[in-house]
């Protein structure tokens, strides 16, 4: 298979254009033009563990403050779950336990995995590892949705001391947090798991 | 340009270069080394493109400026905007996240559209393109994973079930105007070529 850098050629990662490798920017699209990202894995950790670091105390603080005549109970991500179980909406309740502790957790590992892999020579199945990257990068957002729950919640429940929802400090935690892996995942130059394969590993 | 001529096409996932015939762009293609999708066949999709991203953007005013749910609870009753929702982080440290949503659910969205508006439009027109056209599409690709529309519906679900026990709601005018541009802008993917788009920005220079 003959790649760009064999060739002497850089691919435009925002256009696909092919250009000589001493290209600066793209003739074009005008994006930067670079063979191999050489920070890449530095970035990917960086993002990743501030990522991890916001994620604690959006687990540990709450996430919503609903007052009920004078009254004031917190909820943290997992107690709205066990809320949402409760009243018997299991398939919400599914969602959101899918979208704020399975996707977070599950995106920590597989980033981590795949950045200690490309960061010396390694022999597993190319395809596998981009599907997992491709599933990571497109997955990711939807973490989003609790902090979204939250902001609805809080705009319609404003009811004087009847009822009132207020987002918690655990929600910008697990917004900061969400955007901190989107980076680390986009950080990821897709191209060094096949740079990174050991010669004597072939997969058709 | 002739009918016969090659074009040169780089595989941005894994670095692969294909020798095309020009006319790669009217089918399908996949890169042989990692399944990225090179061209997706649909040589007319640059005005689908424009069509829909204009119909989008008009849906986003409306989304902005018209009540997106309305709750009743005994005598209360609170209509809520999309802007009120995202004023509700209002107080201190909570800031920074009003903004942030404020951008994932409508700036963002509503970004992409102006742009693909702006660098595509001309093109349909068979006028010259204007000034920074290829910055303006690169950046509405580079946006698309920072566009949440879709999630904040989910998220919309979510919060109606968790109030069904305790209110009436009903579903305002931007409800629906957001739903169609979820709906829209999935439609909008299956047609979203790279190379169909660049290239015809480049050949309208």
């Amino acid at each position: 298979m003959t790649t760009a850098r064999t060739l002497g050629q850089v691919i435009c990662q925002s256009c696909g254009r092919v250009d000589g490798i001493g290209a600066a920017t793209c003739g074009r699209c005008g994006a930067g033009l670079e063979s191999r990202d050489a920070q890449s894995l530095q970035k990917v950790w960086a993002w990743w563990l501030v990522g991890l670091i916001a994620y604690i105390p959006a687990n540990l603080y709450p996430m919503l403050l609903t007052t009920q005549l004078f009254k004031t109970t917190e909820a943290t991500i997992v107690g709205g779950v066990i809320d949402l179980a409760h009243y018997g909406a299991y398939g919400i309740a599914f969602i959101v336990f899918f979208a704020s502790v399975v996707i977070p957790v599950g995106k920590f590992m597989v980033i981590a995995y795949l950045a200690i892999l490309v960061g010396r020579t390694h022999r597993e199945d190319p395809h596998k590892l981009l599907i997992l990257y491709e599933v990571v990068e497109f997955i990711g957002r939807w973490s989003m949705i609790d902090v979204f729950v939250v902001a609805i919640l809080a705009a319609l429940v404003q009811f004087d001391v009847l009822a009132t929802i207020n987002p918690g400090i655990a929600a910008v935690c697990f917004a900061l947090s969400v955007i901190f892996t989107m980076l680390s995942a986009q950080s990821f130059d897709s191209r060094m798991i096949w740079d990174r394969m050991r010669e004597d590993a072939y997969h058709g | 340009m002739t009918e016969t001529a090659i074009q040169t096409i780089g595989c941005p996932v894994c670095d692969a270069v294909y020798r095309l015939p020009a006319d790669a762009a009217e089918r399908s293609t996949r890169c042989r080394r990692c399944g990225h999708r090179l061209t997706f066949g649909r040589p007319a999709a640059i005005v689908r493109v424009v069509a829909v991203s204009a119909t989008m953007l008009i849906l986003s005013v409306m989304v902005l400026l018209l009540p997106f749910l309305e709750l009743q609870a005994g005598q209360f009753n609170n209509k809520a905007s999309v802007f009120d929702a995202i004023l509700s982080f209002n107080s201190g440290i909570m800031v920074p996240l009003a903004i942030a949503v404020l951008g994932f659910i409508l700036v963002l969205p509503l970004t992409r559209f102006l742009l693909f508006v702006y660098a595509l439009g001309p093109l349909t027109l068979r006028q010259r393109n204007l000034p920074q056209a290829t910055t303006a599409l690169r950046w509405a690709f580079r946006l698309q994973p920072w566009a949440m529309a879709e999630i904040f519906m989910v998220g919309v679900a979510v919060a109606l079930i968790k109030l069904a026990g305790m209110a009436t709601i009903e579903m305002g005018p931007a409800f629906w105007a957001l739903g169609a541009i979820v709906l829209l802008s999935a439609y909008q993917d299956t047609f979203m070529c790279r190379h169909t788009l660049w290239s015809a920005l480049e050949g309208n220079a």
